[in-house]
């Protein structure tokens, strides 16, 4: 019984109409293929891309669609729902994308966003390092201050130049920009003293292009799931950032990506929805075909019961990430609320897919079924963006803030 | 380049095709309704020729009121207008009728290039664009897998498909072209395009404002009838070769007996 959905408007209907349509035929027939290849669906972004489909929520004046959250996590939901490595990449997209909207400069919105929501652009997240993921304000990824050219009469900085190495990076190596965090030397501290250029002064935001110098992409890590999806370390040496390419203030980095990751983890609760409906939807099939004792195995109470819990799980993940998506649309604050989802709905999708390998036997445990692949995907839902003791860590901070 | 295209509303190529039974026309209530599939290409092409040389297109279909879902997909790819035409006096049309309805309103779209599928996939016929070509007077290259004009020079060229190979095929403008599968990767609409797609102009025109009148166009006057219809006959068994060493050759026996080799 696939999800029944209440949407807030025509537009947001047809849009819903419009993704199921592509991504029946563009995802669902290639991902368990892609996935067993560990290959990396580029096309398929691009054509949903040119749908419009991964700019949805910025507004339309910098190319986006203009959807609230309430309508874009939904399209999200639908496209785990055929491929959650794929809506693990739009999230992740949405999130790159995301400091430059909230933190950017009038100038560097509309000079920059535009191309980034297009379409046809893939963006990344780099906030993590190998000791720094739980912990992200101990990175040790480094940007020094470039001086301008002073024989050319250049008052102001140059720019920077970023080095050090971020770790597990979605669409390392195959995207087309990067955000990128990474400790700067304080703003007060000017002057050309050596303890000047590096006295700490926060993280910065920065927007790096692909085809920069100095960027060093390692091989994908050997993951247990989301295959298709690369995840690689970035080397950065002495990567060359002209001073346009900061995004917010200098020092304000580490409250851009604590933002980001607010609406990041609505993104990833609404992916693990769709991949838990997807595989109760996949079990309840299963079970009124598969009979035993007589009867097809749903109509064993003992089984049938497993299912009701399972969709109980999807419905109740489902309606808190919406709830916590209508806060965000209303202007309302949901930090708590945005953990409380991702907390909520990747434990149920943990869950739910534990079950649907249950309800197919030993069916579920061959890679002959995708019952197994689900299981492996929700895994990690639990750990990135804030693993689930994070998500625990910020609700009560929450708690006992109030 | 002021380019027309042809689409038409058709059941679910996936659906089982069904008459009605009380006047034996195409059931188009009782299935899911969709634009053919072909058509889809024929639109393709046209937006690449505008957006390669400039112009308009326009997407002309005649179908009942639904068929407007098929007119704002066309729309919400990136056409521009569209014209619709519809009356229940067209009900039961045959493909003379309807060629003749639809050349009256494409005539007066005077169009640089007229762009349809080779078929559609209720009725199957692929004689429409043959057809619209004579009542326009206009010369038709077929089976395009390949469209290059040339406005300035006011000609269209075509790689038209072969069994072993494609000729290359020349005409005039104002043509009519008629492509296969082979020519185009059709693109989703956007969800941009499906908003734009509400504001672009649409006109809706009944057999009057047309210039036809009801009495040439519609069931009772159209030239061929369908007297009876049988559903196709279910799929036999098929034949069990078991292999005692000689499972090739009768293979090949049955291949031959069924005229296959
Ligand atoms: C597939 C994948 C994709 C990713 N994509 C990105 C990306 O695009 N960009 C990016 O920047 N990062 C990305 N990450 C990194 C991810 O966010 C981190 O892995 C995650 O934050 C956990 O960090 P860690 O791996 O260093 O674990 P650690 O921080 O070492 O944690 C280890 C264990 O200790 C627990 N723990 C840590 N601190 C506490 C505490 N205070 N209280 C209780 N328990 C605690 C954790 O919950 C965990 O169970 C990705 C990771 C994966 C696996």
């Amino acid at each position: 019984m696939p999800a029944e959905r209440l949407l807030p408007t025509d537009e947001a209907r047809e849009l819903l109409g419009l993704v199921a349509d592509i991504t029946d035929q563009e995802l669902e027939p290639r991902a368990s293929i892609d996935e067993a290849a560990s290959q990396f669906p580029r096309k398929a972004f691009t054509v949903l891309g040119r749908a419009g489909l991964l700019g949805l929520p910025f507004s339309e004046e910098v190319g986006g669609g203009g959807q609230p959250y309430e309508v874009y996590l939904q399209v999200l939901e639908e496209i785990a729902y055929r491929w959650a490595a794929v809506g693990v990449g739009v999230s992740v997209h949405v999130m790159s994308c995301f400091p430059l909207d909230r933190f950017g400069s009038p100038a560097q919105r509309a000079e920059l966003l535009p191309s980034l929501l297009a379409g046809d652009l893939l963006g990344a997240y780099c906030l993590s390092e190998s000791h720094a993921g739980s912990d992200p304000a101990a990175m040790m990824t480094r940007a020094t201050v470039a001086p301008g050219d002073p024989a050319a009469g250049d008052a102001a900085d140059a720019g920077f130049r970023i080095s050090g190495t971020k770790a597990w990076v979605t669409h390392g190596g195959v995207a087309d920009f990067y955000t990128v965090f990474a400790r700067t030397p304080s703003a007060a501290s000017a002057g050309d003293t050596p303890a000047a250029k590096t006295a700490d002064g926060g993280i910065s935001c920065f927007l790096v292009d692909a085809g920069t110098s100095g960027l060093d992409f390692y091989p994908p890590e050997h993951k247990m799931g989301l295959t298709a999806s690369p995840t690689t370390q970035i080397g950065f040496n002495d990567v060359p950032v002209p001073a346009a390419r900061l995004v917010g203030a200098r020092g304000q980095g580490l409250t851009i990506a604590l933002t980001a990751l607010d609406s990041g983890r609505l993104g990833i609760a609404a992916v693990a929805v769709g991949l838990a409906q997807r595989a109760l939807d996949d079990a309840v099939a299963y079970a009124q075909e598969r009979r035993t004792f007589g009867k097809a195995i749903i109509d064993h109470q003992g089984l049938g019961f497993l299912l009701a819990d399972m969709a109980a799980a999807v419905e109740s993940a489902r309606a808190t990430t919406l709830a916590a998506a209508r806060r965000r649309d209303h202007g309302l604050p949901f930090s708590r609320q945005a953990s409380i989802a991702k907390l909520v709905a990747t434990d149920a999708a943990m869950k739910v897919t534990e079950d649907a390998v249950q309800v197919l036997g030993g069916a579920g445990y061959t890679r002959d079924h995708p019952a197994e692949r689900y299981m492996r995907e929700a895994k990690v839902m639990q750990i990135f963006e804030g693993t689930n003791q994070i998500q625990r860590l910020v609700i009560s901070r929450h708690l006992a803030r109030s | 380049m002021n380019i027309v295209v042809t689409v038409k509303q058709v059941p679910d190529t996936w659906a089982e095709k069904k008459l009605d039974a009380s006047d034996r026309t195409t059931d188009r209530k009782s299935v899911d309704n969709v634009m053919n599939e072909m058509d889809e290409y024929g639109v393709e092409e046209a937006l690449r020729i505008k957006e390669a040389h400039g112009g308009e297109v326009t997407v002309v279909t005649m179908g009942p009121q639904k068929a407007v879902e098929t007119i704002r997909k066309a729309l919400s790819m990136g056409a521009d207008k569209a014209v619709h035409l519809t009356d229940d006096a067209l009900h039961g049309s045959d493909a003379l009728q309807t060629s003749k309805a639809l050349a009256k309103v494409i005539a007066t779209l005077s169009p640089d290039l007229v762009i349809t599928a080779t078929e559609a996939s209720d009725a199957r016929g692929g004689v429409m664009g043959a057809l619209l070509a004579e009542r326009l007077g206009l010369p038709q290259l077929t089976l395009a897998r390949k469209v290059t004009v040339d406005p300035a020079a006011g000609t269209v060229q075509i790689e038209r498909q072969a069994d072993n190979g494609y000729a290359l095929v020349e005409a005039s403008l104002p043509a009519v072209v008629g492509v296969v599968e082979k020519i185009n990767e059709p693109r989703y609409p956007s969800f941009k395009g499906i908003m734009a797609a509400k504001k672009k102009p649409l006109t809706t025109l009944g057999v009057g404002e047309a210039g036809l009148d009801a009495s040439e166009v519609g069931l009772a006057s159209a030239g061929s009838k369908v007297d009876d219809a049988e559903p196709r006959p279910p799929r036999q068994s098929g034949t069990i070769v078991k292999d005692e060493g000689d499972g090739g050759a009768k293979i090949a026996e049955f291949l031959a007996t069924q005229k296959l080799i």
